[in-house]
């Protein structure tokens, strides 16, 4: 039974959605692939790949220099996909919205730049336990380098955070809260914009990773009041290497440069360097400008999609994934939270994640396995790694009973 | 299909792993540990002279991983330190290269699909590259990972 009772799913045609993501047409191993690891990469629309292409084949030239007609239309290009940016994550001005190579990159920005110039010793960061690696490393070296303090928000068997634990962690040594918007490795939807008051009630900042929620479910940076923001191009349907991190005007006119080069500068003579305005301050070196060009083209198919059909359709999916999932014996569920985003990490009794895996991809069923770059929350749970489903809007309840049919065949092999 | 790498023996080892314990009277121990699927495993040796009397492992992981610990500690008792080192080099060039010789590798061969998965040859070599590091050094050192 491979219906979606949902009236949202019934207006969703998931189908014509397919006709524009030509690689889900192939078959793996003799069956037809069922992705479902888009929480790792999602897959690229035609219309995202052809604008690469048109900029490599048409317009390539480098940007914000040369007066040369195709130097104009790459500058203008570029820029657009941030005016486009701007639109979807809400941004006050595109002055705030940098270009970098992914949410790693942004989060280090911030924990280099704001971080040298505003950590000191004994100052606290928080973190929580649901944490993609890149966004507990680049905090735990700047607390090594400054002797600052790392503290971590606990969470609950659900994989919630639970708030008031957070709530006794700040404190007046608080300067900054980072957190993931959407747990990569628990589906976990974090309520960020709380989390942002409570931190600035106690005069801190807030970063959010929004790495997993930006491509699942509308931003608007100005209603979270977020000091910052970062999201990763290839997780919304665009090209890989390019992200966004945005912050506050005021925050990033006062942060130092991140990386010298071209771009950055204003002027530049061998006794002083006169830096340019935001954004390029931020923005040293040529820079990605097919993946921004490309970024630009992937939003505008998910705002013709639509943004809010998008995460109705892919929580209907949820709903029938963990339906699914649940009735298979042993299987047991990592991350349950009240709100969720389309992810099904699990274990298998007796049954090692790899082996899932492996069985699952002879069958076509492309899944991750592993710690997926989240150790702590896989020790928090006690499991080694888990196996994770990760669902995007071109998935459909067939591909989830393909999964659970496949499962089946899993157990079959190692009863 | 995936039995050629799932063969029965393989699934037999995983589930029921022989010399499956700890060793009191070990004199040579070593870690291992693959950071990408978690998989760890602690092997214990007991070497006179220069023969590995006994040999026993414990730790968790896939199947792959269980079984290549079971089979390699059933296949090493009795060897010379050099036999067991040269089993090594034939087991890593069977999951490795296509011409492979069999000969002398014994239940072992049954690791020859393991092959075609290649993101899963590291599962297949934790336990003998825990066995290098315990036949080359004395005493307790430090965990051996896969990365």
């Amino acid at each position: 039974m491979s219906t979606l009772t949902s009236s949202i799913a019934a207006g969703f045609d998931v189908e014509k959605i397919r006709e524009d993501f030509p690689v889900l047409k192939q078959t793996v191993h003799g069956q037809p692939l069922v992705y479902l690891d888009s929480a790792a990469t999602a897959q690229k629309p035609t219309v995202v790949v052809e604008a690469i292409r048109k900029f490599h084949e048409v317009d390539c030239a480098n940007i914000h220099r040369g007066v040369h007609e195709l130097s104009q239309r790459s500058t203008a290009a570029y820029e657009e996909a941030r005016s486009k940016v701007k639109t979807f994550l809400n941004s006050a001005s595109e002055t705030e919205l940098i270009f970098v190579r992914g949410t790693t990159e942004g989060i280090n920005l911030v924990s280099s730049s704001w971080g040298r110039k505003n950590v000191k010793a004994g100052d606290e960061i928080i973190i929580s336990a649901m944490e993609h690696h890149s966004n507990i490393v680049p905090w735990q070296m700047l607390c090594e380098e400054k002797n600052a303090k790392l503290r971590v928000i606990p969470m609950n068997d659900r994989g919630e955070l639970i708030l008031e634990e957070y709530e006794k962690l700040l404190n007046p040594r608080t300067r900054m809260v980072a957190v993931a918007h959407v747990s990569n490795a628990l589906g976990t939807i974090n309520p960020v914009r709380l989390i942002g008051e409570m931190a600035h009630a106690a005069g801190a900042l807030m970063l959010v990773d929004g790495a997993q929620a930006a491509p699942h479910a509308k931003v608007d940076v100005q209603a979270l009041d977020a000091d910052f923001y970062t999201m990763s191009g290839h997780k919304v349907v665009g090209p890989t290497g390019i992200g966004i991190l945005y912050g506050k005007a005021k925050l990033l006119n006062d942060m130092p440069p991140y990386q010298g080069g071209g771009d950055m500068i204003l002027t530049v003579t061998f006794e002083k360097t006169t830096y340019n305005d935001l954004p390029y301050k931020f923005e040293a070196g040529t820079p990605n400008i097919a993946g921004g060009i490309g970024l630009g083209a992937a939003l505008d198919y998910v705002n013709h999609i639509g943004i809010d059909k998008i995460a109705a359709y892919e929580h209907a999916l949820l709903e029938y994934g963990t339906e699914a999932l649940m009735q298979i014996p042993g299987l047991r569920l990592i991350g349950t939270a009240r709100e969720k985003a389309a992810v099904l990490s699990f274990v298998i009794e007796g049954i090692h994640p790899h082996d899932i895996g492996t069985v699952l991809d002879r069958q076509g069923i492309a899944v991750r396995t592993g710690h997926h770059c989240a150790q702590p929350v896989m020790d928090w749970f006690h499991v080694p790694a888990t196996t994770r489903a990760s669902l995007a809007f071109y998935n459909t309840a067939a591909e989830i009973d393909a999964l659970a049919a496949g499962l089946h065949r899993v157990k079959e092999i190692f009863s | 299909m995936v039995d050629d790498l799932y063969q029965e023996t393989i699934l037999d080892h995983s589930k029921r792993p022989r010399n499956h314990h700890s060793m009191q009277d070990a004199n040579r121990e070593a870690e291992g540990y693959n950071p990408l699927c978690g998989d760890k495993l602690k092997l214990y040796l007991k070497v006179e002279g220069d023969i590995v009397k006994d040999v026993s492992f414990v730790g968790s992981g896939c199947a792959i991983s269980t079984a290549s610990a079971s089979l390699m500690t059933e296949s090493l008792k009795g060897k010379s330190r050099e036999e067991a080192l040269k089993l090594l080099d034939k087991f890593h060039d069977l999951l490795t290269t296509d011409a492979a010789v069999t000969k002398d590798l014994g239940k072992l061969v049954v690791f020859c699909g393991v092959r075609d998965y290649p993101a899963r040859v590291k599962c297949a070599t934790l336990a003998w590259h825990t066995l290098r590091t315990a036949l080359e050094s004395a005493g307790v050192p430090e965990p051996v990972s896969t990365e």
